[in-house]
């Protein structure tokens, strides 16, 4: 990171924010001592996805930065800086943590959203089309339920319909 | 004893491979498997958007195969490690399991706790035993390297799996893969993630790093991979040819299910365990193992 950081545009609050949520409640534990990046295998291919950076970065109040660059997106979740964190700051959490927080301030990102919509429309990250359960029989299978209805209702429930553009 | 097969979403679309052959293997070993059409994905795509709405989807499924009064057996590591660690946090938080419940309520379920959720593979590992699995192998695979691939969320974190194997180290997989009569080499790196998590966020990224596992596989000159989760199995078997021409190389490293495996070990033939679902074409490697003899 070279270039300067505009103290105006510092949200002192935000870490707190952080461990507020579920998730993120190990944020100000660490003290930067960097295994988690160097335990990272996308950073290892991708070194503008640094863990730690993002952590010093959500710790100093860089909001916008953390939710709004793809950094959270780029975690694989493999929980090997979990594992080996000395501070149990809890970092593929935290991930997960910055990730709702950034959909609870408007931001979604397609692929996720693309995946809410399947879920929210079929209860499934695919479409079981009859083709397919065609498909299943020719083999064996059982077929299985093209639509659970249910995980719709939950859902709505938990408020996330407004993020689906479905046709109801 | 009776079990509640848990599909989750990529399975019975994207790998029936993988179902045909657990089913097949379960039938030879005397596991009984019930199917209940109204579970749904387990949660793991909603986790990253609202943890909650998360929690709520896997409650739901939890709470199914409890009205059943079955355990649930998965086979994919995401459906794993998301019923498990929803399982995890309702058991240890009152509130939480209250604050679930009550929106439960209006599809007129409610989680009480009383279900257990198991990955096939650690079944087979803990509860049926290697031993007895040895017992059964009428076709041992002695010619037979098979690189253990486990995926990250079949061990870790140590929070959801403390009571399992070692979340660095691990050996569940390289012992059921012997137990087939087959070697299990060490190759470096073997805890390295598939990349499958980001595939839809930075597909590059995400064939690179499937690429370095299969680098370090061809380097140790293994006849195969064994995977026991529907989205490594995507990276591996389904994006290989990908791998191989986009970077001007060749693996054929064909990726077998472990149930796969261990069919053929007791004796199935590989077209009632699905290979010809296989991505990457197993055809030498099955005549490897038609040649071993018994
Ligand atoms: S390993 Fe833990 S303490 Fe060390 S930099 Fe990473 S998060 Fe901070
Ligand atoms: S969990 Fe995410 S941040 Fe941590 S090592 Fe794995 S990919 Fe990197
Ligand atoms: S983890 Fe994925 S594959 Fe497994 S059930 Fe959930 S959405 Fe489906």
């Amino acid at each position: 990171m070279e270039e300067v950081i505009d103290l105006s545009k510092l949200d002192k609050d935000f870490k707190y924010q952080v461990v507020r949520e579920p998730g993120g409640e190990g944020l100000l534990s660490c003290f930067a001592c960097g295994t988690c990046a160097a335990s990272c295998p996308v950073r290892e291919i991708d070194d503008r996805f640094n863990p730690r950076r993002l952590i010093r970065m959500a710790i100093l109040g860089m909001k916008d930065r953390v939710l709004q660059d793809e950094f959270i997106y780029l975690c694989s979740g493999c929980y090997l800086c979990q594992e080996r964190c000395p501070q149990d700051v809890g970092i593929t959490e935290l991930m997960t943590a910055l990730r709702n927080i950034a959909v609870r301030e408007g931001y979604l990102h397609p692929s996720f959203k693309a995946q809410l919509e399947f879920v929210y429309e079929f209860g499934r990250l695919y479409e079981l089309t009859e083709f397919e359960n065609k498909k299943r029989k020719k083999n064996g299978l059982p077929e299985l339920n093209a639509v659970i209805d249910e995980v719709k209702t939950l859902l709505k429930e938990a408020g996330l319909s407004k993020f689906v553009e479905v046709k109801e | 004893m009776k079990y509640a097969l848990f599909l989750g979403c990529t399975i019975p679309v994207r790998g029936q491979n993988y179902e045909i052959s657990a089913r097949r293997v379960a039938k030879e070993l005397g596991i009984e498997f019930e199917d209940i059409k109204e579970f749904s994905c387990c949660g793991f795509p909603i986790k990253s958007i609202d943890k909650e709405a998360q929690l709520l989807i896997s409650a739901r499924n939890l709470a199914i195969a409890e009205e059943r009064g079955l355990d649930i057996i998965t086979l994919c590591n995401a459906c794993t490690i998301t019923l498990q660690e929803a399982k995890m946090e309702l058991d240890g938080d009152e509130e939480l399991k209250r604050k679930i419940n009550e929106k439960l309520k209006k599809i007129g379920k409610e989680y009480k706790g009383t279900v257990k959720v198991r990955h096939f593979a650690r079944f087979l590992y803990e509860d049926y035993t290697v031993d007895k699995i040895k017992e059964k192998v009428k076709k041992p695979l002695s010619n037979i390297k098979a690189a253990a691939h486990y995926g990250c969320h079949f061990i870790r974190p140590t929070e959801v799996y403390r009571d399992f194997d070692d979340p660095e180290h691990p050996e569940s997989l390289d012992k059921l893969i012997e137990a087939t009569g087959a070697k299990s080499p060490d190759y470096p790196d073997k805890q390295r993630c598939c990349g499958g998590g980001i595939l839809g966020i930075k597909e590059e990224d995400a064939l690179l790093m499937t690429k370095e596992k299969l680098d370090d596989i061809k380097e140790v000159g293994a006849d195969c991979m064994i995977s026991i989760c529907p989205f490594c199995s995507i990276m591996y078997d389904g994006n290989q040819k990908k791998i191989e021409k986009t970077y001007e190389t060749e693996y054929k490293i064909p990726v077998l299910y472990y149930p796969q495996l261990l069919g053929l070990a007791l004796g199935i033939s590989a077209e009632e365990l699905g290979f010809k679902q296989n991505r990457v074409k197993a055809k030498k490697f099955l005549e490897k193992v038609e040649g071993n003899g018994s």
